[in-house]
């Protein structure tokens, strides 16, 4: 971000540096830990990223980042009811660890203010790249978060659901999980809150050899939250990661997904949906960078836009030299449902292996005017047909999950936004 | 049941009239036929009974047991009992099949102040009137009317009409597409449903639907109007000499 350094701080600039000299002493970690953060807050003082940045270019965090609230350590968000029934569910409250974790066969639950002075863990504080905004602002102001530490050969039935909740105010939490060697989890990361708050949410999923991982990352903040998120993911040897995103809320919501698939034979699912309404931006950006033979990734972003909302998808997908075999195919359609909403997609292929299939396609669209009408001609009062209609565009994408229960959950809440939204 | 008077409909988009003073009464219980040459206005009349917003009503009026239905939507005169079986049924993929006929039959219930139905009997229903129209259940499992054969759609069309039980039948072109047992599939229940509160309008090219659907009455539209009316026998007449004389008769 040094390149583009801006003589004159922005409001929003300027609340994160007065912020960070309030809260300094209360931020839990050891003197490396610190150091960190001030690197972090260094780098936000130089600016945050305008659309010059090509990573930032549809969303000028610089320009739409307009209110920076103060953290209120009063905030009390509640505890919600799980996505799917049954999880083991684990809070986050107003960015501190609520409650004790449970006592699950296989697997170590952690909090992280306690790994953030054990020495530990600076290293995984260092910022991905120069324009690593996300990162910054987390690592500047991170106060806790869980660490989940999955045995090899472990298979954790239950999902595990990682609540983070807001109030208002701010939030700065990180989400460390390690699943070892042939292990297999399902872990829910919910991202909700009631308040207009900015929260930054940074998780790192590290895939062990063999293992079976399955991630849902479900977005319900506030209409007036800013919600900046990053999540990041190393894939072992044969090991197998499906990522479902859904976004369902927020004014300023910016998701980063950067896998590296990185052992010989592994393979990465992407599926999202974006619903998308009021006057609120929403970016989904993803790296994927392919780095061993024989893996494969199939990436399928659908988005529903009403009202006066703005999304972004920005996927690309980097193959390896080394990476010969890699079959990776991405698509991302999308259903404007109202005039004034707006949708960019950047689809982006670097391929340096010369014995691989790569993909991508992308296509917006409206509500099929005969589709409606013949919904219509049988009795469906137009709100419940444009809803059947809608809600086929992406019920394709969840139904693929194979989990009758996290299928049933997801539709719930697709006919939840349809209700308010549709 | 249904009346229209000196109607008048145009393209929305385009502005160009297609039916053009077309007058035309159907009573309970009565068959119609509406045969016509090509781009006369057959299909665009099943739409603007429908209520498709791709046309514009400009003049005339459209009463249904005496009410005006111009200010309907299509949800709304689908309710009211009007029911067209599409020409061409519209594929819909990512909706179920046994969804939409759920959602379907229980929004007409509920626009008339019944109880939704209850699964079980929503199943007898639909497994009755699939057998009856030699349908394999399974097809209903798949999303609407997606890799249907054209004789599956205009069969899936028929099983709506006899779930939802309307009382003014549209069937545009039903018999296109249908090779001669499939017709005889759907014209058995198509009679199966002749009521004596019911009313058909039956659109075709051809005499051949009317030999397993016989009409009470013929309509012959031309140019956006009804140029002749009459008996079964004027769909033979039309049968041998075609539809030039009458054209000519009438101008």
């Amino acid at each position: 971000m040094n390149m583009h350094a801006t003589p004159q701080r922005t409001q929003a600039e300027t609340a994160l540096v007065e912020a960070f000299a309030a809260r300094l002493s209360e931020l839990p970690g050891d003197g490396a830990v610190m150091v960190k953060r001030d690197d972090a807050i260094e780098a936000i003082k130089d600016g945050l990223p305008t659309r010059r940045v090509e990573a930032w270019h549809y969303t000028d965090l610089r320009r739409l980042l307009t209110s920076v609230p103060d953290h209120d350590p009063t905030a009390n968000p509640k505890p919600l009811v799980p996505v799917i029934e049954g999880s083991e569910v684990l809070s986050l409250l107003n960015g501190v660890v609520r409650g004790k974790a449970p006592a699950l066969d296989g697997v170590t639950f952690q909090n992280l203010s306690d790994k953030l002075t054990d020495g530990s863990f600076a290293q995984a504080l260092d910022p991905l790249d120069a324009d690593d905004a996300i990162g910054f602002l987390n690592t500047a102001f991170v106060s806790d978060g869980w660490f989940v530490d999955i045995a090899p050969g472990a298979k954790i039935e239950a999902p595990i659901e990682l609540q983070n909740l807001q109030a208002g105010g701010q939030t700065h939490v990180r989400l460390p999980v390690r699943v070892g060697a042939g292990a297999r989890a399902t872990i829910v990361e919910r991202q909700a809150g009631s308040g207009a708050a900015l929260a930054s949410s940074v998780s790192n999923l590290s895939v062990g050899d063999g293992a079976d991982v399955v991630w849902l990352i479900v977005q319900e903040q506030p209409e007036t939250a800013t919600h900046l998120a990053q999540f990041n993911a190393e894939l072992g040897k044969d090991s197998r990661l499906t990522l479902f995103v859904m976004n369902a809320g927020g004014k300023l919501v910016r998701q980063e997904i950067r896998v590296k698939v990185a052992g010989a034979g592994a393979d990465f699912q992407l599926r999202g949906v974006n619903l998308l309404a009021g006057d609120g931006h929403t970016d989904v950006t993803m790296v994927l960078d392919h780095a061993a033979a024989n893996t494969g990734s199939r990436e399928l972003v659908r988005n529903v836009v009403t009202g006066k909302a703005r999304g972004v998808f920005q996927g690309r997908i980097n193959v390896h030299q080394l990476a010969q075999k890699t079959d990776a195919k991405m698509a991302c359609n999308t259903l404007l449902l109202s005039d004034d909403a707006e949708f960019s997609t950047k689809p982006e292929l670097e391929i340096f292996a010369d014995d691989v299939q790569c993909g991508h396609g992308a296509t917006v669209t409206e509500i099929d005017r005969s589709h409606l009408f013949y919904l219509m001609a049988r009795g469906i009062d137009e709100k419940t047909a444009r809803g059947l209609l809608v809600k086929a565009f992406v019920a394709s994408v969840i139904e693929e999950l194979d989990n009758e229960a996290l299928v049933d959950a997801l539709e719930a809440k697709l006919d939840t936004w349809f209700a308010e939204h549709g | 049941m249904l009346e229209i008077r000196n109607l008048h409909a145009r393209i929305a988009s385009t502005g160009t009239e297609i039916i053009r003073g077309l007058n035309l009464t159907v009573k309970a219980g009565e068959v119609a036929a509406i045969m016509g040459p090509n781009g006369s206005g057959k299909s665009t009349l099943s739409y603007v009974l429908a209520g498709r917003d791709d046309y514009e009503v400009t003049e005339g009026d459209i009463l249904y047991n005496g009410h005006s239905v111009l200010e309907m939507d299509p949800a709304e005169r689908a309710a009211a009992g009007i029911f067209l079986a599409f020409q061409y049924p519209m594929e819909i993929p990512g909706v179920a099949t046994m969804e939409f006929l759920k959602v379907a039959l229980n929004a007409q219930r509920k626009a008339r102040g019944e109880e939704p139905l209850k699964v079980p009997d929503f199943l007898k229903r639909v497994k009755e009137a699939a057998a009856s129209l030699e349908m394999d259940i399974a097809m209903l499992k798949r999303p609407l009317n997606v890799g249907f054969s054209g004789g599956e759609k205009k069969r899936a069309e028929i099983l709506q009409m006899k779930l939802l039980a309307p009382s003014l039948c549209v069937l545009d072109e039903t018999d296109s597409g249908l090779d001669i047992d499939a017709l005889k599939i759907v014209a058995d229940g198509v009679n199966a449903l002749r009521a004596p509160d019911r009313a058909f309008l039956v659109i075709t090219h051809y005499q051949r639907l009317l030999e397993h659907i016989v009409p009470d009455t013929v309509h012959v539209l031309y140019r956006g109007q009804v140029i002749k009316s009459g008996d079964k026998t004027l769909a033979h007449e039309l049968e041998a000499n075609g539809y030039a004389g009458i054209i000519e008769e009438a101008a």
